[in-house]
């Protein structure tokens, strides 16, 4: 199964925040291309990984690989500059939403790329708020905004955030439609989310989370409708153990 | 009243304005270009002795301009450490007092605004792959309500500062005289009606300056 | 046998020192760099005045001839005397023009100025309410005058700020063998002018010199001339005389003076043609001159004429 070369892989990797173990992870593998789910309750670790996974901050214990070379300080700006996160609760900056979206094409020192960006408002139906101030918007407008900007600038790795947490089914398949699009280019995205069916929808793999320890990984439909760990199951079926 | 308006139309006054927007904005400039970037360090960055430098600037947010003024003085006397500079008494000497005044304003409340930024930008501009300068600009650019408010402020406090550019300045006619140090002058002499007359002007200057600056912070938006 | 601690205070003061001393040998590396390259501006006349000779308008009425004369500007740093005194006394001023006799002896003692010279004078009065309720319109000199208004605890307004003006009050006191003090005393610390307005304002007696009083009168409504007559002439008091004196910073002190323009601008001040120019100043707008010359070379050219 071990076919595609590993985007990410996490040895004895162990996160703390004062004394306190938020992450606790053996081993796992993100392959290339691939999209793992991290499912798991709020509170289990989701979002420690991805600032991990975002260089955000680096493991107190262990070791994390990205793209085959050890991550042991901040990596140079053209490696970091491969993977984006959409946060849970994005920052939009105080400036239009188109600004907004052209933010990592500018910084990048690229062109504008309207007609990418004009692409972009349309798919998530954005389109009428061009030109409004971004702060102005409502929470779900603004995740659909952030996770604009995210696509713009093309990245190798997407690390999503409960991208769909204040979207209304209709804007939940609009992102979920952007997001296939970007895996049939090839692109690794990390899904953390607490919905079940989204990440039957969208993920190759899922891995459970729970508190702060991986479970629990494998396809993602095989996993979910045959989990082997008794606190899958019940995580499943609702009766949480913690 | 006529005689008022004949003296809104002596030359000097001109001259007044011009040097007291001079002294002021040069003043202001220095102040900005140094307290502008050192203010938004401190914000940004977390270093030992931090509080401490906090303090300091603070406290010299409330430092009384004389006090300012009697350094300057001091070091630019001939008898002082840099009276080879030969500024004493000139709109140099002035300049020098007034950014000092405005310095910690700037840096000071820049600190403020930019430390006030959520660390959430910093994080979210990161991971859209900001460089670091990149990411330091983003945020001043973020805190640009509470920048303009430092810069204002500080102007504020130097153009209706009066004992750092009389004792500096000598308020020397036609070579060291601004509105603030005339305004005294006219007082002293019981001109109170020329005096409250350039005080409408100093009113006028500051918030024709103000309008410019808040037309910029205006700019600055809608980038 | 020294405790760690001990020792290492023992280090500390050294380095301390130590530092103290380079410290010190960088101070007077830069003095001393200071003084020998203090720079002369050739074009320039640093003049340090009281502001009475600034605010009467005598100095723009007679200053335009010398520039012409010397070919120079004078700047003219107006404070009061005790701050002209001591920008002489750090050598930022090349010449200084004050009204505090004793003051200006020690300036010499001191070495800041080779000698003094009278150049003109006026005098003091004492203004106060127009009830006068020390009763001092009728004294004859300022001391009884004093002595009667602190008998009385009635308001004085002193301009406390080490001024010519406030040296001659203290003068007074000192001379009724008075110390002013309670909440009748206000010292201000305050110019001629913001201190004639607060009297009038307070209803309080002050000392003023003439010449502000002159000039001031028509806007200080609760105020009247008590003593000193309608012009020095009929001041009764020769002790409220009011000595304006020139001195030339002196160049061997302070290295970075403009020695020639200022030994240029003493020589003019005591010239009898500007004596002449001074006599005359004031007599348009007031009637009466507001200063009256007083240098050697004027009294020595009147003698012929008597």
């Amino acid at each position: 199964m071990t076919t595609a070369p590993a985007c990410y892989r996490l040895e004895s990797v162990q996160h703390r925040y004062g004394g306190r173990v938020v992450l606790d992870i053996g081993s796992l593998e993100i392959r290339r291309g691939e999209t793992l789910a991290v499912i798991g309750p709020s509170g289990s670790g989701k979002s420690t990984l991805l600032r991990l996974l975002q260089f955000l901050e680096r493991p107190t214990a262990g070791r994390l690989w990205f793209d085959e070379r050890l991550v042991d300080s901040e990596p140079a700006l053209d490696v970091r500059r491969r993977v984006t996160t959409v946060f849970q609760r994005p920052f939009v900056l105080n400036r239009s939403v188109r600004a907004n979206l052209a933010f990592g094409l500018h910084v990048r020192g690229w062109s504008n790329r309207p007609a990418e960006i004009d692409h972009l408002l349309t798919a998530l139906g954005l389109a009428p708020l061009a030109h409004a101030p971004a702060q102005s918007l409502s929470g779900g407008e603004i995740q659909r905004v952030a996770l604009a900007r995210a696509l713009a600038f093309d990245p190798d790795v997407l690390l999503l955030d409960e991208p769909t947490a204040n979207l209304d089914p209709r804007n939940v398949r609009l992102v979920e439609d952007l997001i296939r699009e970007r895996q049939a280019q090839g692109v690794t995205v990390v899904l953390a989310t607490h919905q079940i069916f989204q990440a039957r929808r969208l993920a190759h793999r899922a891995a459970l989370l729970l508190d702060g320890q991986v479970i629990e990984v494998g396809p993602t439909a095989e996993m979910l409708d045959h989990a082997s760990d008794p606190r899958t199951r019940a995580f499943l079926s609702g009766d949480m153990v913690y | 009243m006529s005689q008022l308006l004949t003296e809104f139309r002596r030359p000097e006054l001109l001259q007044i304005v011009a040097l007291t927007l001079r002294v002021t904005g040069a003043a202001l400039l220095l102040a900005t270009v140094a307290g502008v970037p050192i203010g938004a360090l401190l914000g940004l960055v977390r270093f030992r002795g931090q509080r401490l430098v906090t303090l300091v600037l603070y406290t010299g947010m409330g430092l009384p301009p004389v006090v300012v003024g009697l350094f300057v003085y001091l070091s630019l006397s001939s008898s002082g450490p840099l009276g080879v500079l030969g500024w004493l008494f000139t709109p140099t000497a002035m300049i020098v007092a007034q950014a000092i005044i405005a310095f910690p304003l700037v840096a000071g409340l820049t600190m403020s605004a930019v430390a006030g930024v959520d660390r959430a930008v910093r994080q979210q501009v990161f991971a859209l792959g900001a460089s670091r300068w990149q990411s330091a600009w983003t945020v001043l650019l973020e805190a640009r309500v509470g920048v303009t408010a430092a810069i204002v402020a500080a102007f504020g406090g130097i153009i209706s500062e009066v004992g750092a550019v009389m004792l500096v300045g000598g308020n020397i006619e036609g070579q060291t005289r601004v509105l603030t140090t005339a305004i005294v002058l006219y007082t002293r002499q019981g001109e109170f009606a020329l005096a409250m007359a350039l005080g409408v002007v100093l009113i006028a200057v500051a918030f024709g300056a103000n309008v410019l600056l808040l037309r910029l912070q205006g700019r600055l938006r809608d980038q | 046998m020294l405790t760690p601690a001990a020792r290492m205070d023992g280090a500390m003061t050294h380095i301390r020192s130590r530092f103290a001393w380079v410290l010190v040998t960088a101070c007077l590396a830069a003095a001393a760099t200071a003084a020998a390259q203090a720079p002369v501006k050739p074009g320039v006349l640093r003049l340090a005045t009281t502001t009475s000779t600034d605010d009467s308008g005598l100095l723009r009425a007679i200053l335009p001839a010398f520039e012409k004369l010397c070919a120079c500007r004078v700047d003219v740093i107006a404070v009061g005397t005790g701050q002209a005194l001591e920008i002489g006394r750090r050598g930022d001023a090349d010449v200084v023009l004050t009204h505090a006799y004793q003051s200006e002896l020690k300036f010499i003692a001191e070495h800041h100025a080779r000698e003094r010279f009278d150049v003109m004078y006026n005098d003091f009065v004492v203004v106060g309410p127009a009830a006068d309720p020390a009763k001092i319109a009728s004294r004859r000199s300022a001391r009884e005058a004093f002595a009667a208004i602190a008998a009385a605890k009635a308001p004085f307004a002193s301009r406390g700020d080490n001024s010519g003006t406030e040296t001659a009050e203290m003068a007074i006191w000192a001379s009724a063998d008075l110390k002013p003090a309670g909440a009748w005393y206000r010292s201000l610390g305050q110019g001629m002018g913001e201190t004639l307005i607060v009297a009038n304002e307070q209803r309080a007696y002050t000392l003023s010199d003439r010449g502000t009083w002159l000039a001031m009168r028509d806007k200080l409504p609760n105020l009247r001339l008590l003593l000193g007559g309608r012009s020095i002439a009929e001041n009764p008091d020769f002790a409220l005389r009011n000595r304006y004196g020139v001195m030339a910073v002196d160049p061997r002190v302070h290295p970075g003076v403009n020695a020639e323009a200022a030994r240029k601008f003493v020589e003019w001040l005591v010239s009898p043609e500007t004596q002449r120019v001074i006599a005359a100043f004031g007599m348009t707008r007031f009637g009466q001159p507001l200063f009256y010359p007083d240098s050697d070379r004027w009294k020595a050219s009147q003698v012929p004429a008597r």
